[in-house]
């Protein structure tokens, strides 16, 4: 029997019970469309994120004060200006490009009596490189404004979105009373998706009339000329550190150092365990969809028992018989696969699409990958799950299988 | 032709021994209609099985137009029965939901016959069907069903038409049609082992084998007399110079 006739057996076995070999089939395809849907998901939430991250600036360094380690002294000496400008310094090295300290708060933004709590970032001119940041409307605050303490800020979106209803050019120029002191508008940020809620000032702006006086810091943040560099910035930063603080103990670092593309790292791996768990749920409905196929194999087997004692009387070998159940098997799984991968693959498209309009949703990303894969498995469903019931086809007796009523 | 020596088969159930055929010896010459009678439990059913190859003897020898196969495996059991043994049973055994020609065509599919439609229809025509070629099973009636099953037993040119109670589920004159046919066929140099036990069809055959208890108790000629060595093979004979 060639593997045309066999088809051919296997393909009339399979209409006689539409029903049945259709419902089998939707169990696979099912299985099959959520493993190419889930993974383009997760492709395309991994993307997204991706996206963000890099939009931050890969070549950023943060360096802020420990949480866990305790220095010698028994006194943590937190980050201050002087550690800013011994990296300043220290930024001669070709490898640095601006050091910028970041002093942070929370207060009370208000205007014509429209309050709204934001985070407050007291920063230097080079907070826009520092933190990727690009301005919608007006310009940053200069250099001169630092050394003057001037009462001058940049909001960001969300305080925009509250202040003045969305209005950046109205924005600009307002006086806005900050705590207990009067600020001008003198920018607004172009939104990043990350880090809207926001203004910006000068830091010893921040300081006098915020959070005290005192030369401390929270963060600073270290531009690296490349992605390239920012390992071997790192250290140069570390030792910097390690000398400004007198630390020779490392388990005593009172003070971490972390790049955004560590952060990148980490991010890509909480993505990939998310993909991966989606896939395992749409592997365990493929798994399901393989006991159905399973079963219902067996039901034909045991239907047809009196044909294979036919084929058999006749001259089937086991081969001929196992070769014929198991095309139908592979046959019902397969065209489930197709099946799924076409709708998968338009589940998908349809997701791009809807989710290029709508913001807030991570638009699903296709890869070939998936879909080869999705319906290998689908076939070796068909293979593995009717292998059973063919090998128990194969292997009846043609006496009993004969005389089965 | 057929020969069997001394072939016994033994059931055992628990620590109970059934002895289905004991120590029997038979021989079929070429062209010969052999019919088997006995009582139910003589045997007849595990001869059957036994000479039809699908079950193999516990001990003695069969040989099948000179091959021993009481020793061979499954798979050369299979291709034994597709070569040499051709089917006839009482309830046809016909594949449902396909034609008379692709029923008949069945046993060239495990042959790797290339003219496997042409063969069929000469069958078809053989059994006097070849207009019904296309009609499924259930539009047919049971004499012509049977008439289909024999012209697929005859597809494959076998050495021996092996015919189980072929009339059992027939009216009177479907079964003298049947009847019929086998003696033609036998009369056109087949050998035919009929198992029946109708006395009235067992009587067209020219010898008539009677089992008792797992024991050939009586071999006489049949009714429509004639010696039964003496018209063997007809010179026109085609599985008789087959097997020679």
């Amino acid at each position: 029997m060639t593997f045309h006739e066999a088809f051919r057996v296997a393909w009339r076995g399979l209409r006689a019970n539409r029903l049945r070999s259709l419902l089998t089939m939707l169990g696979i395809m099912i299985g099959v469309a959520a493993v190419i849907l889930l993974i383009a998901l997760g492709n395309g939430t991994s993307a997204r994120l991706n996206q963000q991250i890099a939009s931050l600036g890969t070549n950023l360094i943060g360096v802020f004060q420990s949480r866990g380690n305790v220095a010698a002294s028994g006194r943590n000496q937190p980050l201050t200006d002087k550690d800013v400008k011994a990296l300043q310094t220290a930024s001669e090295a070709p490898r640095i490009l601006s050091v910028t300290p970041v002093k942070q708060a929370s207060a009370v933004l208000n205007f014509q009596n429209s309050p709204w709590r934001t985070s407050i970032a007291g920063s230097t001119q080079d907070y826009l490189a520092a933190f990727h940041r690009t301005m919608a409307r007006g310009s940053f605050f200069a250099d001169s404004d630092v050394h003057t303490s001037a009462r001058v800020v940049v909001l960001g979106d969300k305080p925009v979105q509250k202040l003045f209803g969305g209005v950046r050019a109205g924005a600009l120029g307002q006086k806005i009373r900050i705590g207990r002191q009067t600020f001008q508008v003198v920018g607004v940020l172009e939104p990043n998706g990350l880090n809207d809620d926001i203004a910006v000032m000068p830091i010893s702006a921040a300081r006098n009339y915020l959070v005290g006086g005192d030369d401390d810091v929270d963060q600073i943040v270290v531009e690296a000329t490349s992605q390239a560099a920012v390992p071997a910035t790192m250290a140069k930063v570390t030792r910097v550190m390690l000398d400004r603080h007198s630390i020779t103990n490392l388990s005593q670092k009172d003070f971490e150092v972390h790049s955004n593309l560590e952060l990148l790292k980490q991010y890509t791996q909480v993505t990939d365990v998310f993909t991966l768990f989606l896939v395992a749920i749409a592997a365990i409905s493929l798994l399901v969809g393989g006991i159905g196929v399973m079963n219902i194999m067996l039901v034909t087997v045991t239907e047809r028992t009196r044909e294979i004692g036919i084929r058999k009387a006749v001259g089937a070998r086991r081969r001929a018989i196992l070769k014929q159940f198991l095309i139908e098997s592979v046959v019902l799984a397969g065209i489930g696969g197709i099946v799924g991968v076409l709708v998968g693959v338009g589940l998908s498209l349809l997701g791009a699409t809807i989710g290029a309009s709508v913001g807030q949703f991570a638009p699903p990303q296709l890869s070939t990958g998936s879909v080869v894969l999705a319906f290998t498995v689908s076939l070796c469903i068909g293979l593995f799950f009717g292998a059973y019931p063919a090998n128990r086809a194969a292997r009846l007796r043609p006496i009993d299988a004969l005389r089965y009523e | 032709m057929i020969q069997l020596d001394s072939i016994s088969k033994v059931y055992r159930t628990g620590d109970s021994e059934v002895r289905a055929l004991d120590e029997v010896d038979l021989a079929v010459a070429a062209g010969e209609l052999v019919a088997i009678m006995g009582p139910s439990g003589s045997g007849k059913s595990t001869m059957m099985n036994i000479l039809g190859c699908l079950d193999a003897p516990s001990s003695g020898r069969y040989l099948l137009g000179g091959t021993d196969v009481s020793r061979l495996d499954d798979d050369d059991l299979a291709d034994i029965r597709n070569q040499r043994i051709g089917f006839v049973f009482q309830a046809y055994n016909l594949l449902a939901r396909t034609s008379a020609l692709a029923n008949v065509e069945l046993p060239l599919l495990y042959a790797k016959d290339r003219s496997r439609t042409r063969r069929a229809l000469a069958a078809l025509d053989e059994v006097g069907l070849s207009d019904r070629a296309h009609h499924l099973p259930n539009e047919l009636s049971g004499g012509q069903q049977q008439r289909v099953a024999i012209a697929r037993a005859l597809v494959t040119e076998p050495t021996m038409l092996l015919a189980d109670e072929p009339t059992g589920n027939l009216d009177s004159s479907a079964s003298a049609e049947i009847a019929q046919l086998l003696v033609r066929l036998s009369e056109a140099g087949r050998t035919v082992v009929l198992i029946t036990h109708e006395a009235e069809i067992a009587a067209c055959a020219k010898r008539i084998v009677r089992l008792r208890d797992g024991r050939i108790v009586g071999d006489t000629a049949g009714d429509t007399a004639g010696d039964t060595a003496g018209d063997t093979a007809a010179p026109e004979n085609r599985s008789g110079a087959e097997a020679g």
